[in-house]
C-alpha cells in the first residue's frame, strides 16, 4: 500500500434522478506529482471523490485506493487524506477537538493533532471554536485533517476556495512538497489558473467523463494556440508564401494575419526569401487557461443540449 | 479494535460539545426540580393516623403490609391442630357518613390463624371464608390459595382446619367435617415454639372503582363460628373460653376503617363465638386503599423531564452531523456504517443510563426526606424492588436515548425527531398517569407505545387477592415492569434496525 498509493477510478457511472452525474469516469492518479482534476462546475469532480471515499455508491464501476476499495481500509485516514467540504464542522467544537476525535478514530495520538495544526499554521487558533473561523481558516483546518494520518495519498476538493493570495502560494508549495516526497496528490478545481505552476499532470473532465488525461508540458505543446500575429502591408502575398511553407493562416484585419504551425524564426525566413515586407511579428504562448478552455469547449457545447447539471 | 476506536472518537465528539455535557447535567436538575414541586404539599390528615405516619408494617418479604384485624387468641406451644366450623359471614358498609347498611366487601375475611406473634408483619398461616372468593388459605401476606367456593350459611357451613408440625402449617377445608381436602402447606421458618392461635375477622374498606382514582368507605365484618376444637399437644391445657380478644395493630390500618359506632368485638354464641372486625391481613397496594402516601415512583416523577432533555441531546448528536455535512467526514474516517451507529448509540446509552441512575439516587432519598417532613407515609418496598426502580430509571432513559438517536438518524431533522419521541413516549405517559384519559385507553397506550417502559419504575405491587383500583392513574401499569420495558426496547430495536438499513442504503 505505502509503495503504490495510486488512486484508480474505473468506468464510474452514477445517476441522480434525471441527471447523469458520472458517465464512464476512468483515470488513475499516480504518486510523485500533483494531479489537477479540472472541469466546469457540475462536471462530476466532487461526485467522483465521494465515490472514491465510499460516501456515494456508483451505479457501475469501481474506485480503488492502493488497490483496495476505500471502505475496506483499516484506518482509512492513514491511507488517503481527504478534504471534501471545509464547512463540514460542528461550529461549537474547537479546531483541536475536531482533529482530536478524528485522531482517536484512527488510533492516532493527540500529538498528531497538534503537529498538523502547526503544519497548517493554526496552532494559535487551536482552542477557538471552528464556527468562528474564516473560510480560509476552515480550508486550513480541513487540510490539517487530511494530513492527520500522514497518508501516502491526498485528495482535496477545491482547496483554494476562500484562500487569500498568500494562502494560495502556501498551499501550492505544500502540495508540491507532498508530491516531491512521493505522495499521490489529487487536487480539484474549476479554475485552471489555480493549478498553474503546481500541477504536473491534468485530468480534465466534463459531463461526467474524462476529456483529457495528460501531462502539462505535452498539453501545452500540442495546442493549436501557439500562434504568431503578423503585421504586413502585403497580406495576400504573405498568406500565399506561408501557406506554401505549410502554415495555417487566417486574416485578422486589413494588415494583420494570424499564423499557426510555424515558429517565429521559420516565418521570418519564409517571408525574407519571398521578398514579402512585414512590419511586426508577435509570438503568443498558450496558457494553461487557454488550453483548458479549448479542451472543455466541446464539453460545454455538449452540455448545451443536455439540460441542467448538478453543481 | 476498530469498534473501540470509533467508540473513542464518538465519545470525544460528545464530550467536546459543552451544550451536550450541560444537557446531561441539566437533565438531572430538571428532574429534581419536578420532585421538589411534586412533594411541596403537607399531609393535613396525618394526625388522624394513630400509628407513626412515616412507616408501614413490613412483612417477612420486606414488603409493606396491612396487619390489622380482630383476633381472639391463645398462646400455644409445640405442634397441634385447630378445627372450627363457620356458619355465617356478614357485615355492614358505611357508604354515607353516619349511615350503615348490610353488606360485605369481597375480601372480608374470617377464620382461623396461626401467627408468630401479635407484632404486625409477623409470619402467619390462616384458613378463612371470604366475602366473595370462597374459602382461602393464605400465609405471609403474599400467598393465597383457593378452597371451597361460596359463602357459608347455617345450612351449608364451612369446616376449616390448620395443623402445625414444626415450621410447617397445613390447611384443610371440608363441607361436612368428614371429607377433608388439603388446600396447601406453608413453611414458616421463623415460627417459634409458642405461637398465637385463634379466631380472627378482618374487612378492608369498600373500594369505589368508578372514577380513575376511586375512593373508599368503612366496612366491618362478622364471622360466626362453632366450637373451636384443638388437637394434639395443643389440646392439653387450652381454654378457649378464656381466649383474649385484641385489635392487632391498634386500629384498622391504612386499608380499613371501622364504621361509626362499631368496633372489634367477640360474643359467645352457644358453644362458639361471633367475631367482628375491620382491617386487613394483606400486602399494601396503591390506589384509594393506600390513602395519602408516597410510593418510590412518585419520587421519580421528574424522570420525564430528564427524558425530554436527553432526547434533545441524543437527537442532536446525530442530526448535527447531517446539517453540517459532518457525516461525510465521520464516514470517511470510519467507513463501517453499523459501527458508527453502534458507537453513537453506546455513547448516548451510557450517558443516559448514568443520568437516570443519578436522578434516582438523588430523588429517592430526597423524596423520602421531604415525605417525612410533610408527614406522608412512604410505601415500603423490598430492597431489590427499590434497586430495580433505580437501575430501571437508568435503563428507561438509556432506551429512550437510543430510540431518539435512531429516529434522528432516520429522519435527519432535529425538530421532527424530537417531536416524534415526545409524542410517542412522554405524551402517552403523562396523559395516562394523570388520569386525563379513561382507564382502558390509558392502559392500551401503556401497552403499545414506548411509554410502556415507564413501568420499570413501578414499585407498587399488584395482588389478585387485594382489591384496589389498578389503573395508571393510581400508579398501576398494565404490563409488568420488565414487560413494559420490553415494549420500549422493542421500539428502540426497531428504530435502530431502520436507521442501520437506511445508513447502509443511503449515500453519504
Amino acid at each position: 500500500m505505502k509503495d503504490d498509493p495510486r488512486i484508480e477510478v474505473e468506468g464510474l457511472r452514477k445517476r441522480f434522478g434525471a441527471t447523469q452525474a458520472l458517465n464512464g469516469m476512468t483515470f488513475t492518479v499516480r504518486p510523485g506529482r500533483v494531479t489537477g482534476f479540472v472541469g466546469p462546475n457540475g462536471a462530476g469532480k466532487s461526485t467522483t471523490m465521494r465515490v472514491v471515499l465510499g460516501l456515494d455508491a456508483p451505479d457501475q464501476g469501481r474506485a480503488l485506493v492502493g488497490g483496495q476499495p476505500y471502505r475496506t481500509l483499516g484506518s482509512p485516514l492513514r491511507h488517503l487524506g481527504s478534504l471534501l467540504d471545509a464547512g463540514a464542522l460542528q461550529p461549537s467544537r474547537s479546531a483541536r477537538n475536531h482533529l482530536l476525535w478524528l485522531a482517536h478514530s484512527q488510533g492516532l495520538p493527540a500529538s498528531r493533532a497538534d503537529r498538523v495544526l502547526e503544519q497548517v499554521g493554526l496552532a494559535e487558533a487551536a482552542r477557538r471554536r471552528a464556527g468562528g473561523f474564516s473560510l480560509g481558516m476552515r480550508q486550513r483546518l480541513g487540510i490539517a485533517a487530511a494530513l492527520l494520518g500522514d497518508p501516502p495519498a491526498l485528495m482535496l476538493d477545491e482547496p483554494f476556495n476562500g484562500l487569500d493570495p498568500e494562502g494560495i502560494l502556501w498551499i501550492r508549495s505544500l502540495l508540491s512538497s507532498l508530491a516531491a516526497h512521493g505522495r499521490t496528490v489529487l487536487v480539484s478545481s474549476h479554475l485552471m489558473s489555480e493549478l498553474q505552476d503546481v500541477a504536473g499532470h491534468l485530468i480534465v473532465v466534463g459531463r461526467g467523463r474524462v476529456v483529457a488525461d495528460t501531462g502539462v508540458p505535452e498539453l501545452l505543446a500540442t495546442l493549436s494556440a501557439n500562434r504568431v500575429t503578423l503585421r504586413t502591408s502585403a497580406p495576400v502575398a504573405a498568406t500565399e508564401a506561408l501557406a506554401r511553407a505549410g502554415a495555417i493562416v487566417h486574416a485578422k484585419g486589413a494588415d494583420t494575419v494570424s499564423v499557426s504551425g510555424l515558429t517565429g524564426e521559420a516565418i521570418v525566413t519564409v517571408l525574407n526569401a519571398g521578398g514579402v515586407p512585414f512590419a511586426e511579428l508577435a509570438t503568443h504562448r498558450a496558457t494553461l487557461e487557454e488550453a483548458y478552455l479549448e479542451l472543455t469547449r466541446d464539453a460545454v457545447q455538449y452540455r448545451g443540449d443536455g439540460g441542467e447539471e448538478t453543481a | 479494535m476498530r469498534g473501540l476506536r470509533v467508540l473513542h472518537a464518538e465519545w470525544t465528539k460528545f464530550r467536546t460539545i459543552r451544550g451536550w455535557v450541560l444537557g446531561a447535567v441539566g437533565a438531572i436538575l430538571a428532574s429534581v426540580l419536578f420532585l421538589l414541586a411534586g412533594t411541596a404539599s403537607t399531609n393535613q390528615s396525618s394526625t388522624q393516623h394513630t400509628q407513626d405516619a412515616a412507616t408501614l408494617p413490613v412483612g417477612p418479604g420486606g414488603e409493606a403490609v396491612n396487619d390489622s384485624f380482630y383476633f381472639m387468641h391463645e398462646a400455644l406451644t409445640g405442634d397441634g391442630s385447630i378445627t372450627v366450623t363457620v356458619t355465617a359471614l356478614t357485615g355492614v358498609l358505611a357508604q354515607e357518613p353516619g349511615h350503615t347498611s348490610p353488606g360485605i366487601t369481597p375480601w372480608a375475611k374470617s377464620g382461623i390463624l396461626v401467627k408468630q406473634s401479635l407484632e404486625q408483619g409477623s409470619q402467619y398461616a390462616a384458613m378463612m371464608v371470604t366475602g366473595a372468593h370462597g374459602v382461602r388459605m393464605q400465609d405471609d401476606f403474599t400467598h393465597d390459595r383457593a378452597g371451597l367456593p361460596g359463602r357459608p350459611s347455617a345450612a351449608s357451613p364451612r369446616w376449616l382446619r390448620l395443623v402445625r408440625a414444626g415450621s410447617t402449617v397445613t390447611g384443610y377445608d371440608s363441607a361436612d367435617g368428614v371429607h377433608w381436602t388439603e388446600i396447601g402447606s406453608a413453611r414458616l421458618a421463623g415460627l417459634p415454639a409458642t405461637v398465637q392461635v385463634g379466631l380472627f375477622t378482618s374487612s378492608p374498606a369498600a373500594v369505589q372503582t368508578s372514577g380513575s382514582r376511586g375512593g373508599t368507605s368503612p366496612a366491618v365484618a362478622t364471622g360466626t363460628f362453632g366450637h373451636a376444637a384443638l388437637g394434639g399437644p395443643w389440646a392439653r391445657g387450652s381454654r378457649p373460653d378464656r381466649w383474649q380478644g385484641v385489635q392487632v395493630g391498634g386500629d384498622a390500618g391504612t386499608s380499613g376503617s371501622y364504621a361509626e359506632n362499631t368496633s372489634g368485638a367477640h360474643t359467645q354464641t352457644g358453644s362458639g363465638f361471633s367475631v367482628t372486625g375491620a382491617g386487613d391481613i394483606a400486602p399494601v397496594v396503591g390506589g384509594p386503599t393506600l390513602g395519602p402516601a408516597y410510593a418510590i415512583e412518585n419520587f421519580l416523577v421528574g424522570t420525564f423531564a430528564a427524558l425530554i432533555v436527553l432526547t434533545v441531546v441524543a437527537v442532536q448528536f446525530v442530526t448535527t452531523e447531517y446539517r453540517r455535512g459532518l457525516i461525510g467526514t465521520t464516514l470517511a474516517a470510519a467507513p463501517g456504517r453499523e459501527r458508527v451507529l453502534a458507537a453513537k448509540t453506546a455513547v448516548v446509552v451510557t450517558v443516559a443510563f448514568a443520568v437516570g441512575v443519578v436522578v434516582a439516587a438523588i430523588s429517592i432519598p430526597l423524596g423520602r426526606q421531604r415525605a417525612h417532613a410533610t408527614h406522608f407515609l412512604v410505601f415500603t418496598v423490598p430492597r431489590a424492588v427499590e434497586l430495580r426502580a433505580t437501575l430501571g430509571t437508568g435503563l428507561l432513559l438509556a432506551a429512550t436515548a437510543a430510540l431518539s438517536l435512531a429516529l434522528g438518524a432516520v429522519l435527519r431533522r432535529s425538530a421532527t425527531a424530537i417531536t416524534a419521541v415526545v409524542v410517542t413516549t412522554v405524551l402517552p405517559y403523562l396523559l395516562a398517569v394523570s388520569g386525563v384519559l379513561p382507564a382502558p385507553l390509558a392502559q392500551w397506550l401503556l401497552r403499545l407505545t414506548p411509554a410502556a417502559g415507564f413501568a420499570v419504575q413501578q414499585t407498587l405491587p399488584h395482588y389478585a387477592h387485594v382489591l384496589t383500583v389498578y389503573t395508571p392513574a393510581s400508579g398501576y401499569f398494565p404490563l409488568s415492569p420488565w414487560g413494559g420495558y420490553a415494549v420500549l426496547s422493542g421500539w428502540t430495536m426497531l428504530a435502530l434496525a431502520a436507521a442501520t438499513l437506511l445508513l447502509r442504503r443511503r449515500d453519504g
